[in-house]
């Protein structure tokens, strides 16, 4: 069983990783904004409330790093996704680790300024404020260029890792948000084309049919009695 | 040229892979770089010429590469090959050295019990602990200012809710995270936590059962070792009495500043 909400980037890293190893799973639809990730149903495949989440038999899972990485050992996904070999294993690893607090973090924050903020409070976003949260943005997208995946065809090499998967699909969230910021980054456009071609551009677009339409998000998608909570939470975050 | 390790035991993943060599007495050259002065001015990169630096200190809009002080290190070379980031160099090192398999476990679960770890630390555990150094040694010493208090208890209040989940979820009863032995995922949680230790906000003091677990990590690595490794972060506050450089404080005050935000 795989919980998952494709609104949440490491969910759709999951979701396309399984769909396209061919991996039978059960989707089991966790919807954040109803606040469906707070049950006490929930909290038993994950006490840390978060998705996504694994449940295989007994055995409970969280992070999604963790999970594709376990996926992978037990369905035994070609070797491109993980390569044994150490160099180039060792290069997904670190891409999988500087992510957290680099692409990922960032990545989320524009979403947040550029579309929960605003419809939580009910107030347009300070264009300061979100200035600087593009700027932190485009400097970690050129680490990433510069860095991670210079002038290879994908991260590791030549071919597509979970390193590039978890990448992308973090990389879609400022998209979706109204930030294309692919348009002026030629390389990085290149990159997405392959990403897409080698996962299933067919599944990739359906992973992402939710985010993309995240514009169209209203205060009334929101379970009414979690609304305040949210915004308490996300106001903190900024 | 053998293995080298670029080093500032002032930070905590260098810490974790410091310890983690001589545990397992992976032959390696120490190469020290001192955070706040190689390369905070600029000077010799940490991990060798052309070589991929990770650069993500906190940023502003032009001078990036020039005050990025922060994650330069640890970095490994192994001939011809670098490597950044404390997570991949463990798991390289446990690989290329063949390591007793309790550190990063062959059986799929444990694994991805060191795995869940090792990803969620980042977020939890490792967005809190570091800043407790900042507030309270390096802000007033490199701008002058007084600590800011309520700062410091939120990011205190942010540590102890990770801490709980840490409790909950990572520990519970069980000796170490994976069970009955350590790995990669008990000494990666422990150096981070050493950091707030180190500058007076004993986090270990009202939490018996971390207490336990941090005895039992000690002893599983070695204790000479691990104080060895903490001597310079449990001596912070010589820290305060050096001179910086002016021109570093001039450098960093406003990104230090910013991090307060």
């Amino acid at each position: 069983e795989l919980y998952l909400d494709l609104l949440s980037q490491p969910c759709r890293a999951l979701y396309i990783f399984a769909r396209s190893n061919n991996i039978p799973f059960e989707f089991k639809r966790v919807q954040l904004m109803k606040g469906q990730h707070k049950t006490e149903e929930f909290r038993k495949v994950n006490v840390l409330m978060k998705v996504p989440a694994l449940r295989d038999g007994s055995f409970t899972l969280a992070e999604s790093i963790a999970i594709l990485l376990y996926l992978a050992q037990k369905f035994k996904t070609p070797d491109h996704w993980y390569p044994s070999d150490l160099q180039k294993r060792a290069r997904v690893d670190e891409y999988l680790s500087w992510q957290h607090a680099n692409i990922r973090a960032k990545g989320s924050k524009v979403f947040l300024m550029k579309v929960l903020l605003p419809v939580l409070t009910g107030q347009p976003l300070s264009a300061e404020k979100l200035e600087f949260v593009i700027e932190d943005l485009n400097a970690v997208l050129k680490q990433f260029e510069e860095k991670f995946l210079q002038d290879k065809p994908f991260i590791a090499g030549s071919e597509i890792s979970l390193a590039d998967l978890v990448a992308l699909v973090e990389l879609m969230q400022p998209v979706g948000s109204g930030y294309n910021l692919f348009e002026e980054r030629p390389k990085l456009a290149e990159w997405r084309r392959r990403v897409e071609e080698a996962v299933g551009k067919e599944l990739f677009q359906e992973a992402h049919e939710g985010i993309m339409n995240i514009k169209n998000l209203t205060a009334d998608q929101f379970a009414p009695e979690l609304l305040e909570s949210f915004k308490q939470q996300l106001l903190r975050q900024v | 040229m053998g293995l080298e390790l670029y080093l500032d035991l002032l930070s905590q993943p260098c810490r974790a892979l410091y310890i983690f060599a001589r545990s397992n007495n992976i032959p390696f050259e120490f190469k020290h770089v001192e955070l706040f002065k190689d390369s905070v001015l600029g000077k010799r990169p940490a991990a060798g010429s052309g070589a991929e630096q990770p650069r993500a200190g906190p940023s502003n809009s032009e001078g990036t590469a020039k005050v990025s002080l922060l994650k330069k290190v640890p970095a490994l070379k192994d001939g011809d090959f670098t490597l950044a980031e404390c997570t991949a160099i463990l798991l390289y090192l446990s690989r290329k050295y063949n390591t007793p398999d309790h550190w990063y476990p062959s059986d799929i679960q444990k694994r991805a019990r060191v795995d869940e770890y090792l990803s969620w630390h980042h977020a939890n555990i490792r967005a809190n602990a570091p800043k407790t150094m900042w507030i309270k040694v390096l802000i007033p010493l490199f701008t002058g200012q007084p600590l800011p208090s309520e700062k410091l208890q939120e990011v205190m209040e942010g540590l102890s809710t990770s801490l709980k989940q840490f409790e909950e979820r990572f520990l519970q009863d069980k000796a170490f995270i994976i069970g009955s032995e350590i790995s990669l995922a008990d000494l990666v949680a422990i150096v981070e936590l050493m950091q707030p230790v180190g500058v007076g906000c004993d986090i270990f003091e009202d939490r018996p059962r971390l207490m336990e677990w941090r005895r039992r990590v000690e002893d599983a690595v070695g204790k000479e070792l691990f104080f060895q490794a903490h001597e310079m972060i449990l001596n912070i506050k010589e820290l305060s009495n050096i001179q910086i450089d002016p021109q570093l404080k001039e450098q960093l005050a406003p990104v230090l500043m910013k991090m307060l935000k």
